[in-house]
């Protein structure tokens, strides 16, 4: 907290932070208003008299009912999520395997593994589509959910691994070595003392690749091509935009839609998510 | 209850020597204290006992097994660490129990365990509390508990009470030793602190630099210890050292310096006598020394000019400045000195400690 008189903290900490809290909410405002808003008023020109840009006097809910009903929309929900889960369980997996390794097994080349594994993360998605496209065809995985589902984890399991590593290193070692001479072998040790121990960094490690999941674009727009197939955020872009024309009032409702999975997730494990980023375990 | 057998242990981390040659005998329901300055191989050594680090050569043996190639879990041991070391995300009852449970003990023998455990402990009440809702010294105990609870062959603790406040260590230490005499099982336990391993230890194992300087009862290093460094090191305060030459003159042996000129006595002039002309230090304990009464000999005592004044209460320490060295003396609480006051400090002859002036070792 900031200390001294009352207009120091207004003009230093509270104004500052409504500027931004504003600038942050506005655009899931807007796509809030959007998506109520009916074509008549969408459409309308701005130097019209009765032009209201930030709030609609007419409300409807025809945007989503067109979305559900005309669109795939609920399959692409229901393909995004099943994408998501799989692809962040094999990654947490492999993650937590991994990371628990590098940060506490003692083998030739840790190190650089380790490096190695980061470097692969540094590689840009919109370069590594291009080998992988090859690939996908290769096993002939186009237009397939597993086409997305083995390649989410090649960024995916790489930060993982350095999220997880990173939280297993704050973990004393004693805690282990003390339940090994307790009688747990290091398997035991890992899956009752480490795991338990490291449930907020293994959350949020499960967020975060949840949600780059859920909203990753590039290989998605790439890997799939039949509409039934696509992820909400292909699947709003491709067949929402016709031409030229946006169906702008769809397009705003399938994103709300869209957040809304991951805005709930995110509220439920604020308290964890926080607790892993910053790393803390006490003794 | 075992005993454990150390045999020429070695440990070299990527051509770091930690620990040399370590030898040592402990036995069934002994307590024997590892103790040294920090980067002297005490850890190792007791890691190498719990499995926890590899030996590079040499061999442990608890009971009568070689245990070198086993896990910590076979090894029957139960160890109790710095920083406690408890599960956070147990509560006391669990972190207690998760021994036995490992071992496949049946719930109502892990229950009179723990509550027995708890009892002597004195922790019964915090059995459903989580380790972040307990003090440093409950939670100590609760460390404990989960070594007793398993009735191990070997106790092994490191550093265990370095956390906790300088009262509360006093009252833990207290506590230890009591469990011991209760259990008796074979403990070894690691502490930089010379006052826990004189209070706590059967026998004292005093190391530096990976060597082991010297194994004996606590009173044993204090009266006839081995080196300059364990004379150093165990007492407090610290014993007075001075280099001093060996003169044979008048036919008597004299230790003499700027300042001093001191008499040896004849029980130990024999055996020093071939150091004269020779350098050698002196050892003289603070509490052997004492301000001169006329009863005093020119040949027992020297000058000196007091500098610091320590009051304890029980007892008066006196720094002082005898020719160039600087000297502690540990004097009755009645005696009147102020700074800068010239005395004449009269020593005990028959305390007094000669150490090789090149080797170190003790004449």
């Amino acid at each position: 907290m900031i200390e001294g008189a009352r207009w120091r903290r207004w003009i230093f900490f509270n104004l500052p932070l409504t500027l931004f809290v504003i600038g942050l909410l506005f655009p899931f405002y807007w796509m809030v208003v959007t998506t109520v808003r009916p074509d008549a008023e969408l459409y309308r020109p701005w130097m019209a008299p009765n032009y209201t840009p930030f709030w609609t006097l007419h409300p409807t809910l025809d945007h989503i009912r067109y979305l559900l009903d005309e669109t795939l929309f609920s399959r692409w929900m229901l393909n995004t999520f099943f994408i998501s889960v799989l692809a962040t369980a094999i990654s947490l997996f492999c993650g937590l395997l991994a990371g628990y390794a590098l940060s506490r097994l003692k083998f030739p080349f840790a190190g650089s593994l380790g490096t190695g594994i980061f470097i692969t993360y540094l590689v840009p998605q919109t370069l590594l589509f291009i080998p992988l496209a090859d690939v996908i065809r290769n096993f002939r995985l186009g237009d397939t959910p597993w086409a997305l589902i083995l390649t989410y984890p090649t960024f995916l399991i790489p930060f993982c691994t350095w999220l997880l590593m990173g939280y297993f290193k704050a973990i004393p070692r004693e805690l282990e070595e003390c339940a090994r001479i307790d009688g747990a072998t290091r398997w035991q040790a890992m899956v009752y003392i480490v795991f338990p121990v490291a449930v907020p960094g293994i959350l949020s490690a499960g967020i975060f690749a949840f949600t780059l999941s859920w909203n990753e674009f590039i290989y998605a727009l790439v890997f799939l091509s039949s509409p039934e197939q696509k992820t909400v955020s292909v699947g709003i872009t491709s067949e929402l935009v016709r031409g030229d024309v946006f169906y702008w009032g769809s397009l705003m409702a399938g994103a709300l839609l869209g957040s809304v999975p991951v805005a709930l997730i995110y509220s439920f494990f604020v308290e964890y998510y926080v607790a892993g980023i910053t790393g803390s375990v006490k003794g | 209850m075992a005993r454990v057998i150390i045999r020429n242990l070695n440990k070299k981390f990527d051509g770091v020597h930690a620990v040399k040659d370590v030898n040592l005998e402990i036995h069934d329901k002994e307590f024997v204290v590892l103790v040294g300055p920090s980067g002297c191989g005490k850890t190792t050594t007791l890691r190498m006992v719990a499995g926890l680090e590899s030996i590079t050569s040499g061999e442990v043996l608890i009971g009568d097994r070689v245990v070198n190639e086993l896990p910590p879990m076979d090894r029957d041991i139960a160890m109790v660490f710095q920083n406690y070391a408890l599960y956070p995300h147990m509560n006391v009852y669990d972190n207690m129990a998760f021994g036995l449970k490992m071992r496949g003990f049946d719930r109502v023998e892990i229950t009179s365990r723990v509550q027995a455990a708890a009892e002597i402990l004195g922790i019964h009440e915090q059995l459903n509390r989580k380790p972040r809702q307990l003090s440093g010294g409950q939670r100590q105990r609760v460390a404990l508990g989960r070594a007793i609870v398993r009735h191990p062959q070997v106790f092994l603790f490191d550093e265990p009470l370095s956390n906790l406040d300088a009262k509360l260590r006093i009252q833990m230490r207290v506590e230890i030793k009591k469990i011991h005499v209760r259990l008796g099982t074979t403990a070894i336990y690691v502490t930089h602190d010379q006052v826990e391993a004189m209070t706590l230890g059967d026998r004292v194992v005093v190391m530096k630099d990976g060597v082991v300087q010297q194994v004996g009862e606590p009173l044993e290093l204090y009266n006839e210890p081995a080196n300059r460094f364990v004379a150093g090191f165990i007492g407090s305060p610290a014993m007075n050292f001075a280099t001093v030459e060996m003169a044979d003159a008048d036919g008597a042996l004299w230790a003499r310096h700027e300042g001093i000129r001191i008499k040896v006595p004849e029980g130990i002039a024999g055996r020093l006598r071939r150091h004269a002309g020779e350098n050698v230090t002196l050892g003289i304990r603070p509490e052997d020394l004492r301000v001169a009464s006329d009863g005093d000999t020119a040949d027992q005592s020297f000058d000196a000019v007091v500098e610091v004044i320590e009051k304890l209460g029980s007892q008066i320490l006196l720094d002082v400045k005898v020719g160039p060295n600087t000297m502690v003396a540990a004097v009755e609480p009645t005696v009147k000195a102020k700074v800068h006051d010239h005395l004449r400090l009269a020593l005990n002859p028959d305390r007094l400690h000669f150490f090789d002036g090149v080797s170190q070792a003790a004449i």
